[in-house]
C-alpha cells in the first residue's frame, strides 16, 4: 500500500546521506488528521458485524447456551458455536511453526481460560450482535481454576520463548557458589501483563470464491498468509492481508488468534464481509500476554567483586494447553562475565490464555530480576553498582566465548553516568533526601537485546522520470517503518526520500519478514538496500556499455549513485542522470530485486547485541509511599542509526514501558475464578504523562561492520531492559527496601512507623 | 444492544414523573452510566435524558452567604469558576484531581454525587454483588480487595465511594436539593449515601423519581477558604481513583483552631466525615501533635475488610498530611497537579542539589 499524502522534502545536505537524518514520519500527517485507515475503519458493502461471546470461567465446559434467544434477536444473522461451526482445514490443536500456536476456534465445548471464545454472533449491526452475544447466557460445568503457584501444574519444558533453549550450563555453578566468599540469593516475581495495544485486534474479512482479503493489523504478513491458507484450505496466494497501519502490536499481532480466524470463517460461511473488533476486556485472554514469572538468582563473588558463579532460574507460567514460557533466565547469558553460568527454566501450567511474545519477551522480565540481583551483589561486595558491573564486564559473550560484533557498552556506562551525575551517589541506601524531605534514590541497570535477522525480500524500480518505486511488505506498528525503511531504500538508490514512492503493509508485496525481535529495520532494510543496489547495478550496466554515455567504459572503475545521478568513481565530472540513462536505452524502468538474509556464519561466529545503560532517580514520600520517577537517562549503542528521531522515540517508549513494568502494570487475577479483575484501561495502570519525567536517551555512536551488511542493530525493545531494574534499585537506594515483586506498590515502601 | 425507552422531558416535573416508573435512570453526561450499560451492569428500561433541562448549570451566590450549584454544572466549569475556587479551594482541588480533563469537561455535579463504586466485583456481572443484585453475596469480601473499605463496611458490601468531589462536600456539610414525587426536599450530604448494614447494601437514600437539582454549601463553609486542602494518594500521578484521600479545612484564630472540617475519601461506601476528629481540634493549637490525635480519633473504628490494613495507616497519614498542608495555608494558585502529595517543583526537572542526611 502507499501513503497518499504529500511529503514535504527535507533538507539533507547536513548529513550527506539519506540515512542518519531525523526525518519526521511520512505517515504523521495522515495519522494526526485522522485519515490513516486502520483495519476496523473498513466497511465493505454488505458487511456484517461479529461479536464474540467469551467464557467467564477458567476451566470446565459450556453446558448450554440460549442460542434460540440470540438467533431470535432482531438483526442477528447467525450464531456460530461448536455445534455448527464449519470445518477448518488445519487442526487448531496443532501448531503451525514458528508462530502458530494452538488456538481456540470453537473446536469443542471445553473452556480452558477466561475470555476464551465460546460463540460468535454475527448480525446486521454491532448493537444486534452485542445483544445477541449477551442473550446466550452460557451455563457451565465449572472445574476449579488453577491460577497460582499452589494450584498450577509444574513441568520441565522442552523449549522456551519461540525456539529458545530452556537450560544452558557453562562451568560448574555449584562449585563456584560453594567456594565463593560472598554470595547472594534473590527471588523476584513478575506479574502477568497484557499488551494493550491502543488498537484492538480486529479484522474485516471479504471472500470472493476461494480468495479472501483481510484488513487486519498484522506484524508478520507472509507467515500469517500461509497460516490462514492452511486453516482455510486454499493456496497461500489466495490470501491477501492489508495492514497499512497498526495501532501498536508489541508482539500480540504477530501470532494468529482464534477470534480473527472465526470471523474469517463466518465471512466464508455467510458469503458476506464480516468485521470483528475485540473489546478491551476481550484482549485479556485469546490474544496473548506476558506470562507471570517467579525467578531465583544466586550469585557467588570473590572479595574483589569478580563473579565466579551465576545461577538464574525462572519458573514461567503458560496455559494449560500450549507452551510459551517467558525465557526470563536467558537474560543472564549475554551480559556479565562469570566462569560458571547456569540458566534454566521450569514451566507451570495455569488456566489462562496462552502467553506470547510481548515487547522484550524474556529480556524484560529477566532483566528486571537480573539487574536487581546484580545491585544486591554489588552491595554485598561493598561496591558501587557501576564499578561492580565494570568489574564483571564481558569482553566476549560469557557462556560461549564468542567475540561481540561490536559492543560500546563501556561508552554507554560512561556517558550515561556522566550525564546523570552518578559519581556523587552515596553507596548505601537511605542517604539522600531532597529539600522537601522526600527520600531520593539512584539506581542503574544494564540494557541488552539481541540482533535477530529474518529473511526478507524487496523490489526497487527506477522509473523513467528518475524517481523510484520501492516495495516490501513491512509492518509499521507506530515505530516508523514507513519512514526508516524508505530512507534506507533512498540511500541505496542515491535518491532523496521524497523521490522514493514506498509501498508497504500489503501481503502481495515482497515478503519483508516479521516486525519483531527488534529486527525489522535490519531485515527489511537489508532487502531494500540490496534491491536498490541491484537496480543501480542494472542501470550502471546500461550506462557503462553505452558509447554515448559519459560513463562509457567505466565498468572496471565503477560508478557511484548520488542525487539521482551516476558518477564515474574516479572522475566526478563525468556523470549522467538516471532519467537520461533510461531514456537513451529506451527503457521505461529497471527493476532491482533482492532476497536477503544474514550469512549464518555471522551469528555462529559472533555475539550480536545492542547494549545500553539506564540511570534512574526516584523520589518517595516516606509517609505515604507514593513513588515518582524523577529522572531517567539511558545511553544506548545499537549500531548504525537510520533515523535518530525515531530511534530516540523508540528508546523513550521502551523506558516508559520500564516505568510501567516497575511501578504500574499488573493483571490482577481473582484466585477463585481466574477472572482478571482489572481488564480495562481505567484499572490496568500504565503511566500517564505526569508519571514520566523528562527523559534523555543518548545515542552512543557504534559502527558494526559484522552484524549485517547495513550495520543496523535493533532499538525496539532494548529500552525496557535495564530500566525496570534501574528503578527498582533506585527504590532500594531511597528506602533500603528490596521489593521482591513487581510492580512496586505503595504498601511495599511506605514507612512502618 | 438491549432496547430501552429514551425520554427527554421538558422540565423537572416531567422528568420526575417519568423516572418514578421502576427501571428508569437519569442520564446527564453519561460518563458513568453509559460505561455500566455497555458492560451489562445496568440494563435500564427507560433512560430519562435530563442533560438539556434549562437552568441547572449555574452557580447562584445567595444573600445569606451560601451558594447553590446546579446539578448539571460541569465539573470543570465549577472548578475553574474563579469566585467558587477562591471561596471553596478544597472543592476545586478535589474536582481537578479526578478523572481526566475530557471527563471533567463532561461530568456533572449531580452525576458525581451518584457515581457508582469502582469495586471490580460490582462491575463484573459474573461475580456476586449485593449492590448490583441484592442477596447474591459479596465476592469482594474474600477476593482482590486491597483497595476496599476500612470504615463502615459490613459482610454485605466492602465497596468504597469513588468520588473526590464528595469528600470536601461532606466535610463542609453540603445540602442536597431534591425534587421527588412528593415534592421538594433538602437532605444533608451525609444522609445521601448509605452504608451497608447487616442485611443490605443500598447505595443511597433516594426514592424512585428523586431528582437531584443541585446542592448548597452553608454560609459557614466560606470561612475555611484560607486553610483548605484536598490531598489524594494514587497509584499513578493522574487518571486514577484514590487509594485514600482527605479534605482538611481549618478556620484559624492565630495558631488556634476555631473550627475545622474534615473528611476522608475511598475508605467507605460514603465520603467519610470525621466529626470525632473535628471535635479533637476545636480550640487547640495547630500542629502535628494534635493533628495526629485527630487522625487517631477519625480512624478509631477502622478495621480491614480484607488485604487492606495498610489503608488504615495511609488514611491516618493522609489526614495528617492534609491538615498540615491546610495549616500552611491554601496555595495562592491551584497546584499544577491538584491534590498531589508531591511538592510543586517535582513536576518538572528537579533541582540537582541534594544533601546527604
Amino acid at each position: 500500500m502507499s501513503l497518499e499524502t504529500h511529503i514535504a522534502p527535507v533538507a539533507t545536505s547536513r548529513y550527506g546521506s539519506n540515512a542518519g537524518q531525523p526525518l519526521t514520519r511520512r505517515d504523521g500527517l495522515l495519522k494526526v488528521t485522522g485519515r490513516a485507515t486502520y483495519a476496523a475503519d473498513n466497511h465493505p458493502e454488505g458487511m456484517l458485524f461479529a461479536v464474540m461471546a467469551v467464557s467467564r470461567i477458567a476451566r470446565g465446559r459450556v453446558r448450554s447456551m440460549n442460542i434460540e434467544a440470540a438467533r431470535a434477536h432482531p438483526g442477528v444473522v447467525e450464531v456460530l458455536t461448536p455445534a455448527n461451526r464449519p470445518p477448518l482445514f488445519h487442526d487448531p490443536n496443532e501448531r503451525i511453526p514458528p508462530f502458530g500456536f494452538r488456538v481456540e476456534v470453537l473446536q469443542d465445548d471445553s473452556v480452558r481460560y477466561v475470555n476464551q471464545p465460546i460463540a460468535l454472533v454475527i448480525a446486521e449491526t454491532l448493537e444486534a450482535a452485542t445483544e445477541g452475544a449477551a442473550l446466550l447466557d452460557p451455563q457451565y460445568d465449572t472445574e476449579p481454576a488453577r491460577v497460582g503457584l499452589e494450584t498450577g501444574v509444574r513441568f520441565d519444558p522442552s523449549g522456551v520463548g519461540i525456539g529458545g533453549t530452556p537450560k544452558t550450563a557453562h562451568g560448574d555453578v555449584e562449585a563456584g557458589l560453594s567456594k565463593a566468599p560472598i554470595a547472594i540469593d534473590v527471588e523476584v516475581e513478575t506479574p502477568p501483563q497484557y499488551h494493550n495495544a491502543m488498537e484492538p485486534h480486529a479484522v474485516v474479512a471479504e471472500w470472493d470464491g476461494d480468495r479472501v482479503v483481510l484488513d487486519m493489523p498484522n506484524q508478520a504478513l507472509a507467515i500469517s498468509c500461509a497460516s490462514y491458507a492452511a486453516f482455510f484450505g486454499i493456496p497461500v496466494e489466495n490470501v491477501t492481508i492489508r495492514s497499512p497501519f497498526l495501532g501498536g502490536g508489541f508482539g500480540s499481532k504477530a501470532i494468529l488468534n482464534g477470534p480473527q480466524i472465526l470471523a474469517i470463517l463466518a465471512a466464508r460461511m455467510l458469503n458476506r464481509p464480516v468485521k470483528l473488533a475485540l473489546t478491551r476486556a476481550q484482549m485479556y485472554g485469546p490474544v496473548s500476554h506476558r506470562g507471570q514469572t517467579w525467578q531465583k538468582l544466586r550469585m557467588g563473588m570473590e572479595r574483589d567483586g569478580a563473579l565466579i558463579a551465576l545461577h538464574h532460574h525462572s519458573l514461567s507460567a503458560t496455559s494449560a494447553f500450549e507452551d510459551f514460557l517467558e525465557p526470563a533466565a536467558n537474560a543472564s547469558l549475554p551480559l556479565y562475565a562469570s566462569p560458571a553460568i547456569l540458566v534454566e527454566h521450569e514451566g507451570i501450567r495455569l488456566d489462562t490464555g496462552t502467553p506470547g511474545p510481548m515487547r522484550a519477551p524474556g529480556e524484560a522480565s529477566g532483566s528486571a530480576a537480573l539487574e536487581v540481583a546484580i545491585d544486591e551483589a554489588a552491595e554485598a561486595c561493598g561496591m558501587d553498582p557501576l564499578a561492580f558491573r565494570l568489574k564483571n564486564y564481558a569482553e566476549t559473550e560469557p557462556a560461549t566465548g564468542k567475540p561481540f560484533s561490536s559492543k560500546a557498552l563501556r561508552t554507554c556506562y560512561e556517558e550515561g553516568a556522566a550525564r546523570f551525575g552518578w559519581s556523587r551517589r552515596p553507596r548505601s541506601a537511605g542517604q539522600m533526601r531532597d529539600e522537601n524531605g522526600l527520600l531520593v534514590g539512584w539506581g542503574m541497570g544494564t540494557a541488552v537485546f539481541g540482533c535477530p535477522h529474518f529473511p526478507a525480500e524487496a523490489r526497487a524500480t527506477l522509473r523513467a522520470d528518475g524517481t523510484a518505486l520501492v516495495e516490501t511488505g513491512a509492518a509499521d506498528m507506530g515505530q516508523g517503518a514507513w519512514t526508516a525503511l524508505a530512507q534506507i531504500a533512498a540511500e541505496a538508490l542515491g535518491l532523496e526520500p521524497d523521490q522514493v514512492e514506498f509501498h508497504s503493509g500489503l501481503s502481495t508485496l515482497p515478503d519483508a519478514g516479521v516486525a519483531g525481535g527488534s529486527g525489522h529495520t535490519a531485515s527489511a532494510g537489508l532487502a531494500l538496500n540490496q534491491a536498490g543496489g541491484d537496480a543501480i547495478a542494472q542501470l550502471s550496466d546500461l550506462a557503462v556499455n553505452d558509447p554515448q554515455s559519459p560513463l562509457f567504459g567505466a565498468g572496471n572503475i565503477g560508478v557511484t549513485a548520488r542525487g539521482g545521478r551516476l558518477y564515474r568513481r574516479d572522475d566526478e565530472s563525468r556523470s549522467e542522470s538516471y532519467a537520461q540513462i533510461l531514456a537513451r536505452a529506451g527503457r521505461s524502468h529497471v527493476a532491482g530485486t533482492a532476497k536477503s538474509n544474514r550469512d549464518p556464519a555471522i551469528a555462529s561466529g559472533h555475539a550480536l547485541y545492542s547494549h545500553g545503560a539506564v540511570f534512574a532517580e526516584v523520589k518517595i514520600d516516606p509517609d505515604l509511599g507514593q513513588i515518582r520517577t524523577t529522572r531517567l537517562i539511558g545511553a544506548f549503542a545499537a549500531g548504525r542509526i537510520i533515523n535518530p528521531r525515531l530511534v530516540q522515540s523508540q528508546y523513550f517508549g521502551g523506558m516508559i514501558w520500564g516505568i510501567s513494568f516497575a511501578l504500574h502494570e499488573e493483571a490482577v487475577t481473582d484466585k477463585r475464578t481466574g477472572r482478571i479483575m482489572n481488564a480495562d484501561l481505567a484499572e490496568y495502570h500504565v503511566p500517564v504523562n505526569a508519571d514520566v519525567p523528562p527523559l534523555e536517551a543518548i545515542l552512543v555512536p557504534e559502527d558494526d561492520a559484522i552484524v549485517n551488511p547495513i550495520g543496523v542493530k535493533g532499538v525496539g525493545e532494548i529500552g525496557i531492559t535495564g530500566t525496570v531494574g534501574a528503578i527498582a534499585n533506585a527504590v532500594w537506594h531511597a528506602t533500603g527496601k528490596r521489593v521482591r515483586k513487581f510492580p512496586i506498590r505503595i504498601e511495599d515502601v511506605m514507612s512502618s512507623r | 444492544m438491549n432496547r430501552f425507552d429514551f425520554i427527554r422531558p421538558a422540565n423537572i416535573a416531567e422528568a420526575v414523573t417519568a423516572a418514578a416508573v421502576p427501571g428508569s435512570v437519569y442520564l446527564a453526561a453519561g460518563t458513568n452510566l453509559l460505561d455500566l450499560m455497555k458492560i451489562g451492569v445496568t440494563r435500564p428500561e427507560r433512560v430519562i435524558d435530563i442533560s438539556r433541562l434549562p437552568g441547572l448549570d449555574r452557580i447562584e451566590w445567595l444573600s445569606d452567604g451560601s451558594v447553590r450549584i446546579g446539578a448539571l454544572m460541569r465539573n470543570a466549569d465549577l472548578a475553574y469558576d474563579t469566585r467558587f475556587a477562591a471561596t471553596y479551594p478544597a472543592i476545586a482541588e478535589a474536582l481537578l484531581s479526578g478523572a481526566s480533563a475530557q471527563l471533567r469537561n463532561a461530568a456533572t455535579v449531580g452525576g458525581n454525587l451518584l457515581q457508582r463504586t469502582r469495586c471490580a466485583y460490582f462491575q463484573d456481572t459474573a461475580s456476586a454483588c449485593n449492590r448490583r443484585e441484592p442477596g447474591s453475596g459479596c465476592d469482594a469480601l474474600h477476593g482482590e480487595n486491597r483497595l476496599h473499605a476500612v470504615l463502615g463496611w459490613s459482610e454485605q458490601c466492602i465497596a468504597t465511594h469513588p468520588s473526590d468531589f464528595c469528600v470536601p462536600l461532606a466535610a463542609l456539610g453540603a445540602v442536597i436539593e431534591i425534587e421527588g414525587v412528593g415534592g421538594r426536599r433538602d437532605i444533608p450530604i451525609e444522609s445521601l449515601h448509605s452504608l451497608p448494614d447487616a442485611s443490605r447494601a443500598l447505595e443511597s437514600t433516594l426514592a424512585p423519581g428523586d431528582f437531584i437539582t443541585g446542592l448548597r454549601l452553608p454560609p459557614e463553609a466560606a470561612s475555611f477558604a484560607g486553610n483548605a486542602r484536598y490531598v489524594k494518594l494514587r497509584e499513578r500521578t493522574s487518571y486514577a481513583f484514590a487509594v485514600v484521600s482527605a479534605a482538611a479545612m481549618l478556620d484559624m484564630d492565630g495558631d488556634t483552631i476555631r473550627a475545622s472540617r474534615l473528611a476522608i475519601g475511598a475508605v467507605a461506601a460514603k465520603p467519610w466525615r470525621a466529626h470525632e476528629a473535628e471535635a479533637v481540634l476545636v480550640g487547640q493549637k495547630a500542629g502535628r501533635e494534635i493533628f495526629e490525635k485527630a487522625a487517631t480519633a477519625a480512624l478509631a473504628d477502622a478495621r480491614p475488610s480484607g488485604d487492606n490494613a495498610f489503608k488504615i495507616t495511609l488514611a491516618h497519614r493522609i489526614l495528617v498530611r492534609a491538615l498540615m498542608l491546610a495549616y500552611e495555608g491554601t496555595p495562592k494558585v491551584m497546584p499544577a497537579l491538584p491534590a498531589s502529595p508531591f511538592p510543586e517543583q517535582h513536576l518538572s526537572a528537579p533541582k540537582a542539589d541534594l544533601h546527604v542526611a
